[in-house]
Parts: C-alpha cells; sequence; structure tokens
C-alpha cells in the first residue's frame, strides 16, 4: 500500500486548530485594526484552509505531481486576482486629460 | 496481489498507479472548481473596494451567531468525513457508513441554518429586488453586496446540497461491499469535494459576516 494512512490524533490535532482559528478570526473582528482587519481574516482563514488542504485532503502525503495540480488551481486564481487589481485599483492614481489637445 | 482484481481497472499496472491517476483527475476538477467560485469571489472584492461603506453596513445585517456556528458545524463535518475515509482505508465497513450517516446530519444542520438565515433575510426585505429596502447611505451599494451574499450563499449551498447526495451513494456502495481496504478511492475523492467546499465556506463566512465589525 503506497497511500498513506493518516494517524486519528492527527486529524483530532488539526480539528482543533481549526476550531481555535475560527474562534480568533471571530475575536480579532471585533478589535479595531482599520485596514489590518482583512488582512488578519484573509490570513487565518488561508492557514485554515491550508490545514484542511495538507491533512484532510491528504495532499501532504500526495505526489510532488499532485502538489503542482493542486499549486496550478490555486496560482491561477493568485493571476486572477493580481491582474484585475492591479487594474481597477490604480485607476485613480494618474489625472486623466480632460481632452484631446 | 490480493483482492485487487476486482478493484483494479484494466488501463493501470496496478493499484497504486491507479489511485494517484484517480487523484490528480479529482483535483483537476477542483481547480475548475476554483476558478468557477474565484469569479464571483473576485466580483465581491472589487465592489467591496469600492463600496465599502456600504459593504460594512449591509454586512452588520448578518448574524455572526449564526454563520460562527455554521462555521463549527461545517468543520465538525468535515473531521467526521476524515474520519470516514480513515475507516474505510482499514476497512471497517461499519465504522465509514457511521460517520457518512454524521457528515450528512450535519451538513443538512448547516442547511437548516442557512435557510432560517434566508428566511430572515426575506423578512427583513433584504434580497435583491423590488421589495428591497435599506436604511443606510447607499441602499444601491447595499444591495450589491446582498446580491453577492446570495450568489455565494446559494452556489455553496448548492453544492452542499450535491455532496449529501454523494455521501448518500456512498453509504449505499459500503453498504453493498463495494470497497475494501486497497480499494476506497471513491470515498476519497467524495471527501475531497467535501473539504473543498468546506473550504469555499471558510472563506465566505470572514468576507461576508466580518466586513466591518470593530
Amino acid at each position: 500500500m503506497s497511500e498513506h494512512i493518516v494517524e486519528k490524533k492527527t486529524y483530532f490535532g488539526v480539528f482543533g486548530a481549526l476550531m481555535a482559528l475560527l474562534g480568533a478570526t471571530v475575536v480579532i473582528a471585533y478589535i479595531h485594526l482599520g485596514k489590518l482587519n482583512v488582512i488578519a481574516a484573509l490570513t487565518i482563514a488561508s492557514i485554515k484552509a491550508i490545514l484542511i488542504i495538507l491533512y484532510f485532503m491528504h495532499v501532504r502525503y500526495s505526489s510532488r505531481m499532485l502538489w503542482i495540480f493542486v499549486g496550478a488551481g490555486f496560482f491561477w486564481l493568485l493571476i486572477l486576482f493580481a491582474l484585475s487589481f492591479s487594474d481597477f485599483l490604480t485607476r485613480g492614481w494618474l489625472p486623466q486629460p480632460t481632452a484631446w489637445e | 496481489m490480493p483482492n485487487h482484481s476486482t478493484a483494479l481497472a484494466h488501463q493501470f499496472d496496478d493499484i497504486e498507479q491507479q489511485h494517484d491517476s484517480v487523484s490528480l483527475g479529482m483535483w483537476i476538477f477542483l481547480s475548475t472548481e476554483i476558478m468557477f467560485f474565484g469569479g464571483m469571489f473576485l466580483g465581491y472584492a472589487l465592489y467591496r473596494a469600492w463600496y465599502s461603506p456600504a459593504y460594512a453596513a449591509a454586512s452588520r445585517h448578518l448574524d455572526i451567531l449564526l454563520g460562527g456556528i455554521n462555521t463549527g458545524v461545517l468543520l465538525c463535518s468535515s473531521l467526521t468525513m476524515a474520519l470516514a475515509v480513515h475507516a474505510a482505508q482499514l476497512g471497517a465497513r461499519r465504522t465509514v457508513v457511521i460517520f457518512l450517516i454524521a457528515t450528512i446530519l450535519l451538513g443538512s444542520v448547516f442547511l437548516g441554518i442557512k435557510g432560517f438565515e434566508y428566511y430572515h433575510k426575506y423578512e427583513e426585505h433584504l434580497i435583491p429586488g423590488d421589495h428591497f429596502q435599506f436604511e443606510g447611505a447607499n441602499p444601491k451599494h447595499a444591495q450589491l453586496f446582498f446580491s453577492f451574499y446570495f450568489a455565494l450563499t446559494g452556489m455553496h449551498a448548492l453544492h452542499m446540497i450535491i455532496g449529501i447526495g454523494l455521501m448518500l451513494v456512498m453509504i449505499l456502495l459500503t453498504l453493498r461491499g463495494r470497497f475494501s481496504p486497497q480499494y476506497y478511492f471513491p470515498i476519497e475523492m467524495a471527501g475531497l469535494y467535501w473539504h473543498f467546499v468546506d473550504i469555499v465556506w471558510v472563506f465566505l463566512f470572514p468576507l461576508l459576516y466580518l466586513v466591518d465589525r470593530s
């Protein structure tokens, strides 16, 4: 058998961490941090997602080939967000000419 | 190779190769799901950057307690799903069925709470359309927030319903003795789908419910 059987206590440990992170994200949301609030929320969500992917979804114990496939999906998401935001969020940076001379 | 003859499809050299192939295929499907939800998340994020005051006001109309409980329920269902796959790897058929039933029950609780929340939004006239009413500076912007709220949570709920259907099929196949410690891949792949839907919610909860609570 090449498939790795994850120990039960690993699953319970990951589950405990996920519930703790859920508590943390709710508590942090009520603390005023300005722009850091959304960054904290997304960072915690990403940590939770990575825990689920690595342990519940067994990616940690899978082949390097699968790592590339998993990474490709999320890398595409990164491109979508990076290119879209680099357009939409920078539109006000330069003064717009009122008319062509 | 004991017991492999019934599970091993003829195009594969051995059961390990079949397992790798099945996993790759499932992850390609999940990548298309990332793209599917990614587009909606992008739309949500762009308008949040533009209409952040209205997003913050609209988000306060969502019940943080119900949303938080639902997140916990979904995380529990991911645990029971992982334990079902674990039991399948060991060939403990009864345990597999018990954990799959637990997963279905937790998924149903999630959908029940979600339905209760939707009903509240209906009573408060927060469903986008002709009857939408919002006390705030920019009702049109708030309506857009609720459009994204219903589109994102609605698509997520549809995925949950499909997931519950998948689990019912897995229970049936387990009871018919289709799986063994060598061949349990359909349960594992159904699990990947369930965990993916959980991950979508892990991002939806802070993005929709926790916009600006401080």
